[in-house]
């Protein structure tokens, strides 16, 4: 079976059990599974603003977005020996404590399914078109990249090949 | 025709989400249309910064001295903050 990729952006919320049990069924002979999901922190919580008046909006690039993640997919797939990727990414309003993104990877054995998912988020921050606003009340902000995002992507082109 | 795009704080500032405009004589690169269009105004002086302002060219990231030909699709973005 040849490893297979996945790729949705949308505003629906995603079932985990639903992807493991996909990705599972997608996958020859799997040995681990992965599964990452990234979820909307409550920034308001302590800071004294209510934390249901705090939302985040996700834009995005459509057409070049799914080009960048089935990109970061294939460069995964050189680099470990996968059997399925799986990865959604929503945009849109949404708000704490919801989820954002999930990331699936399947392999024989657990490192590889690991890094790989690692790797899948760590160049998703950094190189697939979506921007964060994020707003509390009457006040509204673009969320600013994160020098330590963009740190966490190099390190995987420094550390040679896995 | 050049098809432009501007995304998220870059439509915000410029107040523009999209544009087609024909490839003005004198400009030839992804450089060359930021300076085109910086003399439409201060805030167009944004597309000019480097570090601010990042740029696909038929939705792929590119750099600056990327040539055009007319009838690409050329985006400009801030910086990505996804996952």
């Amino acid at each position: 079976m040849q490893p297979q990729t996945r790729i949705n952006v949308q505003t629906e919320d995603f079932d985990l059990a639903a992807e493991y049990d996909s990705a599972r069924q997608h996958s020859a002979n799997p040995g681990a599974i992965v599964c990452f999901s990234g979820l909307v922190r409550d920034i308001a919580h302590g800071v004294g603003q209510m934390p249901e008046q705090q939302t985040l909006t996700l834009e995005h690039y459509p057409g070049m977005t799914e080009q960048a993640l089935f990109r970061i997919a294939e460069q995964t797939l050189a680099r470990w020996p996968l059997q399925f990727i799986r990865v959604i990414h929503r945009v849109g309003t949404l708000g704490p404590t919801d989820q954002i993104v999930l990331v699936i990877t399947t392999s024989a054995h657990r490192l590889a399914a690991f890094e790989a998912a690692e790797f899948i988020m760590d160049y998703l921050k950094t190189s697939a078109p979506f921007w964060k606003k994020q707003i509390a009340g009457n006040h509204s902000e673009w969320v600013a990249s994160r020098e330590s995002d963009y740190r966490a992507a190099e390190r995987w082109s420094k550390s040679g090949e896995a | 025709m050049l098809t432009i795009q501007y995304f998220a704080s870059v439509r915000e500032t410029l107040g523009k989400s999209s544009e087609q405009i024909n490839l003005p004589d004198d400009v030839s690169t992804v450089a060359e249309l930021t300076e085109h269009l910086a003399t439409r105004g201060d805030a167009w002086q944004l597309l000019l910064n480097s570090s601010l302002v990042l740029i696909a060219v038929n939705q792929s990231v590119a750099d600056r001295s990327t040539r055009l030909l007319g009838s690409e699709e050329v985006a400009f973005f801030p910086p990505m903050t996804g996952g």
